[in-house]
């Protein structure tokens, strides 16, 4: 540390010496000052005010649709449905965390839905087969499969991406070896095959050069043609499963949904504060610790207030009981701070933005530009592979439809309507998590209030519609504001 | 004198079937600023992106303190110690200031970004360039002014320990005060012993700071003078005929075919 601190002070400027020592804190005065409240919050409003929602709208449009709904319809607002919304938005919003990744370079994945079907499918495959693919998908298809997984490898090591190298590899070797079924290797195995699809479609963008709609658009229809190979025309793969079926209709008991609880806010509160009392000691500019400790409390009190929600019994009759917080939120929880931490505080995640921002710029500060396209195509389809797992679970088979037609367009409309820029370098995880619920409160909510398919997709479509607007405004606005 | 820091030989350049870079021979001292002129499209930023390892060059020889090295991309070129201000700026809208000078040299503790620490080495650099007119580090790109980028993008340069600065016409947008920083800037960097290349179309400056002026016609070195043994006269006849009296090209017509 402090030997970087001394080849600071010995770099071409030597500020010191040239500027009094005051100089740098009248310079950035507001800069080194803590703020007090009114001034975060004047600062938060010419913020929104230049264009940058961030995912302002999709919260605001997350209310409305709550109360709409909690109106119209006697069912909506019963602790059954909200945890079974959680349980059906959990698939779209997994698929569209990872599709952000993608949307933060300005690229596009239209094949993250089929892929995560032939990830089902495999999964599928395995478990019914007690692990003999080869058995389960013939011989042709299979040695094609493997042929597949050593050309994701080969792509991976060719382009330094370690971590999809050696998934494809556990994909190859489970595939070779065929152990004997087990939930959790099957679960293993479909992210890593997605990991292998993700090596494939990322290097024909990022080296070869194809644009992302053409190649994914292209992989979308190649993959829903596996699927139909691999699952036979008219059948379906039944997932006979405990461990499957509990990772989207399964709950935590009441001590682990309050241990959650604990784990979560604690975990949120020490981040959070050690950050600002760091930035405090070093007399950075740091909001101020009553809003700090303000935005801590009241995430406390919601978190507090859904678990013992979840916590109660809300099952329709009195012969069972169904309680606690659904797998799928800590699932979804654990995805969502595990890649904001990626995206925030390592140097990849910088990359991803830089490169989202300005590609050219960020060739000439060092980066490998194609190395990093082609690594959010990997994490896309592994996180596909989560979501596949996780509906798979909901339904309880694999079809033949697996990730085609809605799965896809609700994804990247999840992350769209959350706040996330088609056109790059804006986007947070958390926007996808606040637009898959947007999504999943409409499909349920109109599902509830018995409208026809029909009516669903318009509205859906116009909510999709309504949020790329106010993408594509606010960018105007921020262009507009900057000079 | 000492030996040169950085020394081009024969260097050639060809977009497709435009060449764009003749034979280029040119030698950066340490201690001493270089200014390159020449007229618009005379190859002056393609010369420096070659410099840099953002092009590469289709034959020639660069040697790095008397090594001969082969700067295969900018990553290349920021270890040997060069540092490059470009004319495009090269920034990323959607990142703030620190982030940009620090993009793909992050400094980090414990496999994490030390945001703390980067913003404070950022912050100590911008206020040596005096730059007033920013309200925080932390601003976006996006909502700065010209000038304001171009200074950013100078603090990026200089914030490393650097042994050549490359600057593309660095002052292009700024105001009087500004402009006056980044030349003290140039020529402070000269007296700590680094080699300073300057891009630039303003005379003045030019002769202010530079100890040696090449310059550059349609692609082709015209002359590399001493800034005490020329007027400005003859520089701009060397910038916009490529020769002037018995300096320069021997027949600039040869040049234009
Ligand atoms: N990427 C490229 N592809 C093709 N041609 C290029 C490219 N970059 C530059 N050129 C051509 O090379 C020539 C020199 O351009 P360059 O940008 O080096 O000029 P310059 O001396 O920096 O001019 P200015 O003073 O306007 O900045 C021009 O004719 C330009 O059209
Ligand atoms: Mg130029």
């Amino acid at each position: 540390m402090s030997s970087e601190e001394a080849s600071m002070t010995n770099t071409t400027q030597t500020p010191e010496q040239e500027t009094p020592p005051q100089g740098a804190i009248s310079d950035f005065g507001i800069d080194t000052t803590s703020q007090s409240t009114g001034e975060a919050v004047r600062d938060y409003w010419a913020r929104v005010r230049g264009g940058e929602l961030g995912s302002l709208p999709a919260l605001l449009g997350l209310i409305v649709l709550l109360i709409v709904f909690s109106s119209l319809s006697d069912t909506f607002f019963t602790l059954g449905n909200l945890a079974n919304l959680l349980q059906q938005g959990a698939s779209i919003t997994i698929i569209a965390m990872g599709l952000v990744f993608v949307l933060l370079l300005g690229e596009i994945d239209l094949s993250a839905g089929t892929a995560s079907g032939v990830t089902a499918s495999v999964m599928a495959l395995h478990l019914i087969h007690n692990g003999n693919l080869l058995g389960g998908m013939g011989d042709t298809v299979f040695y094609v499969f493997c042929g597949l997984l050593v050309l994701a490898i080969v792509l991976a090591v060719l382009m330094k991406i370690w971590a999809g190298a050696a998934l494809s590899l556990i994909a190859l070797l489970i595939a070779v070896i065929g152990i004997p079924a087990n939930a959790w290797l099957e679960m293993l195995l479909a992210v890593c095959v997605g990991a292998a699809i993700g090596c494939v479609t990322g290097f024909l963008v990022a080296k070869v050069g194809i644009p992302s709609f053409v190649v994914t658009l292209a992989l979308f229809l190649v993959w829903g043609g596996v699927v139909l190979q691999l699952i036979g025309q008219g059948g379906t793969l039944g997932l006979r499963d405990d461990t499957i079926f509990n990772v989207a209709n399964g709950n935590l008991n009441f001590v682990g949904s309050w241990v959650l609880f604990i784990v979560a806010v604690g975990g949120y509160a020490a981040v959070v504060l050690t950050r600002h009392f760091s930035r405090l000691r070093k007399g950075l500019v740091a909001q101020p610790t009553s809003l700090v400790l303000a935005k801590i409390g009241a995430l406390a009190v919601l978190a507090a207030v859904i678990t013992y929600a979840l916590s109660l019994n809300r099952a329709p009759s009195n012969l069972i009981v169904i309680q606690g917080v659904p797998y799928v939120v800590p699932l979804v929880l654990v995805l969502l701070v595990v890649g904001t931490f990626v995206l925030d505080r390592t140097s990849y995640g910088r990359h991803v933005y830089a490169v989202g921002g300005n590609k050219e710029a960020a060739r000439r500060a060092g980066i490998n530009v194609e190395r990093i396209r082609m690594s959010v195509f990997v994490i896309a389809s592994s996180a596909a592979a989560i979501g596949a797992i996780v509906y798979s679970s909901k339904v309880g088979s694999v079809d033949p439809n697996a990730g085609a037609g809605n799965t896809l367009l609700l994804s990247v409309g999840a992350a769209v309507i959350g706040g996330t820029s088609l056109f790059g370098g804006k986007g947070r995880l958390r926007d996808a998590v606040i637009g898959g619920a947007v999504l999943a409160i409409i499909q349920n909510g109109m599902g509830l209030l018995k409208q026809p398919a029909a009516v669903v997709f318009i509205v859906t479509g116009l909510v999709l519609l309504l949020a790329a607007s106010v993408d594509a405004l606010s960018r105007r606005r921020a262009a507009t504001a900057a000079r | 004198m000492s030996e040169p820091i950085l020394e081009l030989r024969g260097i050639n350049k060809s977009f497709g079937p435009v060449h764009v870079l003749h034979d280029i021979d040119l030698t950066v001292n340490p201690g001493e600023v270089t200014a390159l002129v020449g007229d618009n499209g005379a190859g002056k930023s393609t010369l420096v992106k070659c410099i840099a390892g953002i092009h590469p060059t289709d034959s020639g020889e660069v040697l790095f303190e008397g090594q001969p090295t082969h700067i295969k991309g900018p990553r290349d070129a920021a270890e040997l110690g060069i540092e490059v201000v470009y004319q495009d700026l090269a920034l990323a809208d959607n990142l703030d200031i620190v982030q940009n000078m620090f993009l793909g040299r992050e400094r980090t503790k414990g496999g994490l970004l030390d945001e703390t620490d980067m913003e404070q080495a950022a912050r100590k650099t911008l206020a040596s360039l005096s730059v007033r007119t920013v309200k925080s580090v932390r601003t976006q790109v996006s909502s700065l002014s010209g000038g304001q980028r171009q200074t950013v993008a100078i603090a990026k340069a200089v914030l490393w320990n650097s042994k050549v600065v490359l600057l593309d016409e660095p002052t292009a947008a700024l105001g009087v005060a500004q402009t006056r920083q980044v030349l003290d800037l140039v020529r402070r960097l000269a007296e700590q012993g680094l080699g300073v290349v300057l891009i630039s179309h303003n005379m003045n400056d030019v002769f202010e700071v530079a100890d040696k002026i090449a310059c550059l016609y349609l692609g082709r070195m015209a002359a590399v003078v001493g800034s005490k043994d020329v007027t400005h006269g003859q520089v701009v006849e060397l910038i916009t005929a490529g020769r002037s009296g018995d300096l320069g090209i021997a027949r600039p017509e040869a040049a234009t075919i």
